[in-house]
C-alpha cells in the first residue's frame, strides 16, 4: 500500500494519543468548578456574617506614643509577686528574673517571656522608690531599678528604700506610685497618695470594704490625680472586639451573662510558699497588719497569713476582689453594665480546710433590673473544668476563654441561637448553622508560645497574660502601665479610671457583704449606700 | 521510566483502576493544598506541636524557629497543591507520587497512632498503628510502581515508548 493509505491510521493514532493524554483534564475541570462553587459558598457565608459583624474592622486605637514628652519618677509600694510584675510592665526586672527567663528562652525556644519583656516600649520613667515591709522584697525592688537588662538600656536612677509608705509619699522626686500591697492597705495608701499629689496605679480589688471604696473615689475626684485600677484586661484586644460585637447588637437582647473561675491547684488557691528568710527581723508585721480588723502576734500563723494573705478576709476579699473582679471588669468593659441593683452570694470553705476564712467555692448573682440582665458568677478552686465566660443573647451566644477561641488562647466564639429572631432567615436558608460559630476571634493563632502551666493558661485564657497588637504579642500589664503613665502626661482618662474602678469596688463589696450577712444586698446610688 | 507490565496495560480494568486511584489521590492532595493556601490563618504549627514519638523534638524545633515554620508551611501548602495537580493531570506523576508519599508519610511519622500515644486533636475515626495517612502513603507507592500517566495523562506527550 502506498503512503496515502497510512494517513487515516496515523490520524486515528494521534487522536487516540490526544484523548488518552488529556483524559483526566476534564476531572481537573470538575475539580475547579467545585472548588469555585465551594469558595463562592464560603465567601457568601463569610460576607453575610462579616458585613454584619465587623462594621468597624479597625484594630484597637493605636497606642499613644508620648512616652518621650516627660520623664516620670515612680515609686512602688508592695514589691511582691504582683508588684514585681507591674514594675516589669514599667520596664524594670530583677537580675534574677532576667537571668532566669533568658536562660529559659535559651533552653526552650517556645518560651517568649524574655523576648516579650525586652521588646516592650521604653516608657521614659525611672523606678526611684521602693517600699515593702519584707526586707527581701524591698532589696529585690532596688535590684530591679538598677538592672541594665531592660528595654531602653541603662536605667537613669537607682531606687531608694523607704520603710514606711508615708516616707515614700513625702518624697518630692516621686511623681506617681504603684500600689501592689495586699488589699487592706489599698484605700489608705491611695487616699494619702492622692492627697500628696501623687498619681496612683492601684492593684485590684480596689478596696477591701464598701466604705473604703467611697473614700478612695472621693479622694481621687477631689484631688484630680490620675488613677488607674489594675485590671489589665482593659488593654486586651479580644475584649475590644467583643465590645464591638455586643454594642452592635449582634447577640440580640442579652438577659444572662455567666462568668466563672475554675482553678484546681494549691497555687491557684493562694497556698503560696513561705519565704525561708521570712521572720520577725525581716518582716515588719505590725505595720503589715495595722489596718486589718483582727490582729495577731507575730508567729507561725502570722507568717502563713503574711505570705498567703489572700486566704483571709482581714487582708483581702477572697474570690470576690481577687478573681471575680477581673471577669466583672471585663464584662463591664464589653457591656458597660456598671453597678448592679442587687447582689447575693453563697459559698463555703469546702476543699482547702487550711484555716482560711475566705470560701473556695463561691457563687454570686447580680441583678440589673434596668438592663433586664442577670450576671452570674460561679467559682471553684477545686476543679479546673474550663467553663469559660458566656454572654447569652437571644440571637447569639459569645463564649470567651475556656473551650472557645478555636483552641487558641484568649479568643472568643459567637454562635447563633437556633431560635434567633435576628438570624431567622439566614438560619432557615442554611447560611448560618447554629452548630458552628458564626464568628471566631483568635488573635495570634499563628503565633505559638510556651504558655504551659495550668495557672498561666488560666490567665492566658482570660487574656490577662498576653494580648496582641498588630499580631505581635504584648504583655497587657505593660500596656496598662503605659496607658496610666501616658494619661498622667497628657491629662487624659486612663482605661480603668476611677469611675469604672468604683463600679468594680462597689460590686465586689456588695457580694462580699451578702456572703457575710446571708441576705440580698441592694445598692442605693442616690445616697451611695448599701441597703 | 519503567513501564507497566503488558498484561496490566492490556487489562483495561486493572489499568483504569490504577488511573482512578491516581486521580482520586490527586484530587485529595489538590484540595488539601488549596484549602491551606486560601486560609490565611492556616499553619502547620498546630499539627507539629501535637507531634508525638521520635520526631516530636524535630517538630518543636521547627515551630520554635519562624524561618523553619514558614518553610514547613510553604512546603505543605505548595507541595500538596503541586502533587495534587501532578497526579490529577498525569504530569510528572512518578515524581509527584514520590513527593506525595514523602509528605503523607511524614504526617504519619510526626503523629503515628501507636499504642500509648495520646493526641490533643480528636481523631475523626479509630486507628491502631495504621491510619489513613499510612494507607495513602502505600497507595502512592502503588501509583509509583504502576505508572499510568504515560498511558493516560499528560506524561503521554513526553513519552514515545508508550504510544500505540
Amino acid at each position: 500500500m502506498g503512503d496515502t493509505s497510512k494517513e487515516p491510521n496515523k490520524t486515528n493514532l494521534e487522536r487516540r494519543d490526544l484523548i488518552k493524554g488529556l483524559a483526566t483534564v476534564p476531572v481537573a475541570g470538575v475539580f475547579l468548578v467545585n472548588l469555585w462553587r465551594k469558595m463562592s459558598r464560603d465567601k457568601a457565608k463569610k460576607a453575610n456574617l462579616l458585613s454584619d459583624l465587623i462594621k468597624k474592622k479597625s484594630a484597637p486605637a493605636a497606642v499613644k506614643s508620648i512616652s518621650n514628652s516627660r520623664h516620670l519618677n515612680i515609686g512602688v509600694i508592695g514589691y511582691g509577686g504582683r508588684g514585681s510584675h507591674l514594675v516589669r510592665g514599667a520596664g524594670f526586672a530583677t537580675k534574677g528574673w532576667t537571668d532566669t527567663v533568658s536562660e529559659n528562652a535559651r533552653k526552650n525556644k517556645l518560651d517568649k517571656q524574655f523576648e516579650t519583656f525586652m521588646s516592650q516600649e521604653d516608657l521614659n520613667c525611672s523606678l526611684v522608690g521602693v517600699c515593702d515591709v519584707f526586707d527581701v522584697n524591698a532589696e529585690l525592688g532596688i535590684n530591679a531599678s538598677e538592672n541594665d537588662i531592660r528595654p531602653g538600656g541603662n536605667p537613669k536612677a537607682s531606687a531608694t528604700r523607704y520603710r514606711h509608705y508615708k516616707d515614700l509619699l513625702a518624697s518630692d522626686d516621686i511623681d506617681a506610685v504603684i500600689i501592689a500591697t495586699p488589699d487592706h492597705w489599698h484605700s489608705r495608701i491611695s487616699i494619702d497618695a492622692a492627697k500628696a499629689g501623687k498619681h496612683v496605679y492601684c492593684e485590684k480589688g480596689m478596696t477591701r470594704t464598701f466604705d473604703e471604696a467611697i473614700d478612695v473615689y472621693d479622694a481621687v475626684k477631689k484631688t484630680g490625680i490620675t488613677f488607674q485600677l489594675g485590671h489589665q484586661n482593659r488593654q486586651v484586644e479580644a475584649n475590644e472586639k467583643a465590645r464591638e460585637i455586643v454594642q452592635q447588637g449582634l447577640l440580640g437582647p442579652i438577659n444572662l451573662v455567666e462568668i466563672t473561675t475554675n482553678r484546681n491547684s494549691p497555687w491557684g488557691a493562694w497556698v503560696w510558699g513561705i519565704h525561708p528568710k521570712g521572720n520577725e527581723q525581716t518582716i515588719d508585721w505590725e505595720t503589715f497588719q495595722e489596718p486589718s480588723p483582727n490582729k495577731i502576734p507575730f508567729g507561725e500563723e502570722a507568717l502563713k497569713r503574711f505570705f498567703r494573705w489572700r486566704c483571709w478576709y482581714d487582708y483581702g476579699t477572697g474570690l470576690s476582689g481577687d478573681l471575680f473582679s477581673h471577669d466583672f471588669d471585663a464584662i463591664n468593659q464589653i457591656m458597660d453594665i456598671g453597678i448592679p441593683k442587687y447582689a447575693s452570694s453563697t459559698g463555703g470553705v469546702y476543699f482547702y480546710k487550711d484555716g482560711r476564712d475566705v470560701p473556695d467555692v463561691w457563687n454570686a448573682t447580680f441583678e440589673y433590673p434596668n438592663k433586664d440582665l442577670t450576671l452570674l458568677y460561679s467559682a471553684s478552686l477545686s476543679s479546673n473544668n474550663p467553663r469559660g465566660n458566656r454572654i447569652m443573647g437571644h440571637d447569639a451566644t459569645m463564649q470567651m476563654g475556656g473551650q472557645s477561641g478555636g483552641g487558641s488562647v484568649h479568643g472568643f466564639a459567637v454562635t447563633a441561637d437556633s431560635e434567633s429572631t435576628q438570624y431567622k432567615d439566614r438560619l432557615k436558608s442554611g447560611i448560618i448553622n447554629p452548630n458552628y460559630p458564626i464568628y471566631t476571634y483568635s488573635p495570634g493563632s499563628k503565633e505559638i508560645d510556651g504558655v504551659t502551666s495550668a495557672t498561666s493558661r488560666y490567665f492566658a485564657n482570660k487574656g490577662l497574660l498576653y494580648t496582641y497588637r498588630a499580631g505581635k504579642r504584648v504583655d497587657p500589664t505593660h500596656l496598662h502601665i503605659k496607658d496610666w503613665l501616658d494619661s498622667i502626661r497628657d491629662g487624659s482618662m486612663p482605661k480603668c479610671n476611677i469611675d469604672v474602678a468604683f463600679h468594680e469596688a462597689v460590686t465586689c463589696a456588695m457580694a462580699t457583704e451578702s456572703y457575710f450577712t446571708g441576705r440580698r444586698v441592694e445598692w442605693d446610688p442616690v445616697n451611695r449606700k448599701l441597703i | 521510566m519503567s513501564s507497566l507490565d503488558i498484561s496490566i496495560k492490556e487489562n483495561k480494568y486493572q489499568l483504569y483502576g490504577l488511573v482512578v486511584l491516581r486521580v482520586l489521590i490527586g484530587w485529595h492532595f489538590l484540595y488539601e493544598g488549596i484549602a491551606k493556601l486560601i486560609n490565611p490563618y492556616w499553619s502547620s504549627a498546630a499539627y507539629l506541636l501535637d507531634s508525638k514519638w521520635i520526631f516530636s523534638g524535630l517538630a518543636k524545633s521547627i515551630v520554635a524557629n519562624p524561618t523553619l515554620l514558614t518553610i514547613s508551611d510553604y512546603t505543605n501548602m505548595w507541595g500538596l497543591t503541586l502533587v495534587g495537580c501532578s497526579l490529577l493531570l498525569g504530569l510528572f506523576s512518578r515524581y509527584g507520587s514520590l513527593v506525595g508519599m514523602a509528605l503523607v508519610l511524614s504526617y504519619y511519622l510526626f503523629a503515628p497512632p501507636l499504642l500509648g500515644l495520646e493526641y490533643g486533636k480528636p481523631n475523626e475515626g479509630s486507628y491502631l498503628i495504621v491510619n489513613k495517612n499510612l494507607i495513602e502513603a502505600c497507595a502512592l507507592w502503588v501509583v509509583y510502581v504502576f505508572p499510568t500517566s504515560n498511558i493516560i495523562g499528560l506524561d503521554r506527550f513526553f513519552s514515545n515508548q508508550e504510544k500505540h
